[in-house]
């Protein structure tokens, strides 16, 4: 029997109840949003970005406003992987009964090994997803998702120390993002997740000076949806693993859009920092969207457009 | 501006209201002048594309806002003479606060600082809760010549606990001049303004505290400049 709006979808075997995924670091460890809605209305979590250490990150001002977005430098700022396995994590267990999906990050191949490690030993931990977009301390302080060859070596190095499904985030801000991709398929990775914020600034003309103390950030929001769109599909149609498609969205009628450039799950981003209530509203306005396109089942249109 | 709406989650003087407005996508913070059970009473001023579209409203408007963010003063701390000190558009949180330090029978001392006299607002409001109301302009056009400090320093007021909102060099000097217990309320610019986006945080001595919930109210003993 088919549900007459079936959402679910599946990611390398974990099932969601639907494909709406808040993305890391908008969405913090869900404690916030709880006061907003039921956190288990969402298909999973992606949360904050962790890294060994903890970290302040950035200087202020991290926030710039843009057209249809923002520019965000906060700096990976986190409690460090310890702190998210003992109190993070089981405090996101007691309001969220859901997937969680944790999202590393790392300076230095070492530093996503050992945070793997210790993420995949994790019950409560469902998907592992790693953010290569980081400077490689190693390397001169260039990002580890720039190059096929740094990003496949994070994940075949993450992949050895691991059993959970394992999502590379790729960052949007390279030539060519289809060899990227592939590249970690080869690695070993179990699925993609993109994109990642644009490299983007802004100034403060009247001072004459960066709006962002740290001079450039991440620009994320509506404005990057088709350059989300379009990266989703791309490497969609060149892979033979599970997409995450992640950039811009903010409606229900941007997730069957990215879902069908090839996307299995979308994540939410900015959007849930304009509106706290995104997600759930995305969530709640999905029905509508099937009926009007005439889709019985979402899990349908991934990818259907060639 | 006055809003007309659920003001529940409003639970003390110094918190604010984020603001969404037609084609820009951050929210803006703006800090509660004065509430009751139906309304909130804001005031601002035009400095940039958000606040120029907020003075174009017309009354009847409807305007979508997140209500009752931050942490704001804390009424119950203060002493029997506490000093309260407005700098500029920081000085509305302070009009509440007052109400309520009133209303607990403390006898609250306003001091409110601006550039020229033709910026001042709310002296008589302030005056009208029958408190003592000192002033100080840049330019010497209205009160003392110079900043809040030197309207203190010139009416040699006495006090014993200090709340103060505005510019952070004002906070910084009454920080550096009186080592009086107190609460500042700092500002920053904000992603979310209700904590999931980390883009307001700031180090205290008792750890990393994001303005926009565990703020914007900090304690003077916490604070690192």
């Amino acid at each position: 029997m088919v549900n007459r709006h079936d959402t679910s979808v599946e990611l390398c075997g974990v099932k969601l109840d639907n494909p709406v995924i808040p993305a890391s670091g908008t969405f913090g460890f869900g404690r916030e949003f709880a006061e907003f809605y039921d956190l288990d209305l969402l298909g999973a979590i992606s949360v904050k970005g962790t890294t060994r250490e903890a970290r302040f990150g950035n200087p202020t001002p991290r926030i710039a406003e843009c057209t249809s977005g923002l520019i965000n430098s906060v700096g990976l700022q986190n409690p460090g992987i310890d702190a998210v396995i003992s109190h993070e994590l089981p405090a996101l267990r007691e309001l969220f009964h859901k997937p969680i999906v944790v999202n590393i990050s790392g300076f230095s191949i070492e530093e996503y090994v050992e945070c793997c490690a210790k993420i995949d030993k994790e019950k409560q931990v469902e998907i592992i997803e790693v953010n290569v977009s980081c400077p490689n301390v190693h390397n001169g302080g260039m990002s580890f998702g720039t190059s096929p060859g740094s990003a496949a070596a994070v994940t075949e190095a993450v992949k050895r120390v691991t059993t959970k499904p394992v999502f590379i985030k790729l960052s949007p801000n390279v030539t060519d993002i289809v060899s990227i991709a592939r590249s970690c398929e080869d690695a070993g990775a179990d699925g993609i997740c993109l994109i990642n914020t644009l490299l983007g600034m802004r100034i403060d003309t009247m001072r004459r000076r960066p709006v962002i103390a740290n001079k450039m950030g991440g620009f994320s929001g509506d404005a990057i949806f088709p350059v989300a769109v379009r990266m989703v599909y791309q490497v969609a149609t060149a892979c033979n693993i599970p997409v995450m498609g992640c950039g811009g969205v903010s409606s229900a009628a941007d997730v069957v859009e990215m879902m069908m450039a090839g996307a299995t799950a979308v994540q939410v981003g900015a959007a849930n920092l304009r509106n706290p209530y995104a997600c759930k509203e995305i969530i709640e306005t999905l029905p509508d969207e099937m009926d009007r396109l005439g889709i019985e089942r979402l899990s349908e249109i991934i990818g259907v457009v060639k | 501006m006055r809003l007309a709406g659920d003001t529940r989650s409003i639970m003390r003087p110094g918190q604010f209201i984020d603001i969404a407005l037609e084609g820009l996508f951050l929210r803006r913070p703006i800090s509660v002048c004065d509430y009751d059970a139906e309304s909130i009473s804001i005031i601002y001023k035009v400095v940039g594309r958000g606040t120029r579209q907020m003075s174009r409203l017309q009354c009847g408007d409807s305007l979508d806002c997140l209500v009752g963010l931050g942490n704001g003063f804390s009424v119950e701390t203060a002493s029997q003479r506490p000093l309260l000190v407005g700098g500029g558009v920081g000085l509305p949180p302070m009009y509440n606060l007052c109400k309520q330090l009133v209303a607990a029978g403390k006898k609250p001392q306003v001091v409110m600082g601006f550039n020229t006299a033709g910026e001042v607002f709310y002296r008589s409001e302030f005056e009208n809760l029958g408190v003592d109301v000192f002033c100080a302009t840049a330019d010497g056009s209205l009160g003392v010549k110079g900043f809040v400090t030197d309207a203190i320093g010139s009416f040699e007021l006495k006090f014993d606990y200090i709340y103060a909102c505005g510019p952070a060099p004002m906070l910084r000097a009454l920080y550096d001049r009186f080592d009086i217990d107190g609460e500042f309320s700092f500002e920053e610019r904000m992603g979310c303004g209700f904590g999931a986006c980390m883009g307001c945080t700031c180090k205290t001595k008792y750890g990393n505290k994001r303005i926009c919930v565990d703020g914007p109210v900090l304690k003077r003993e916490e604070i690192i400049w």
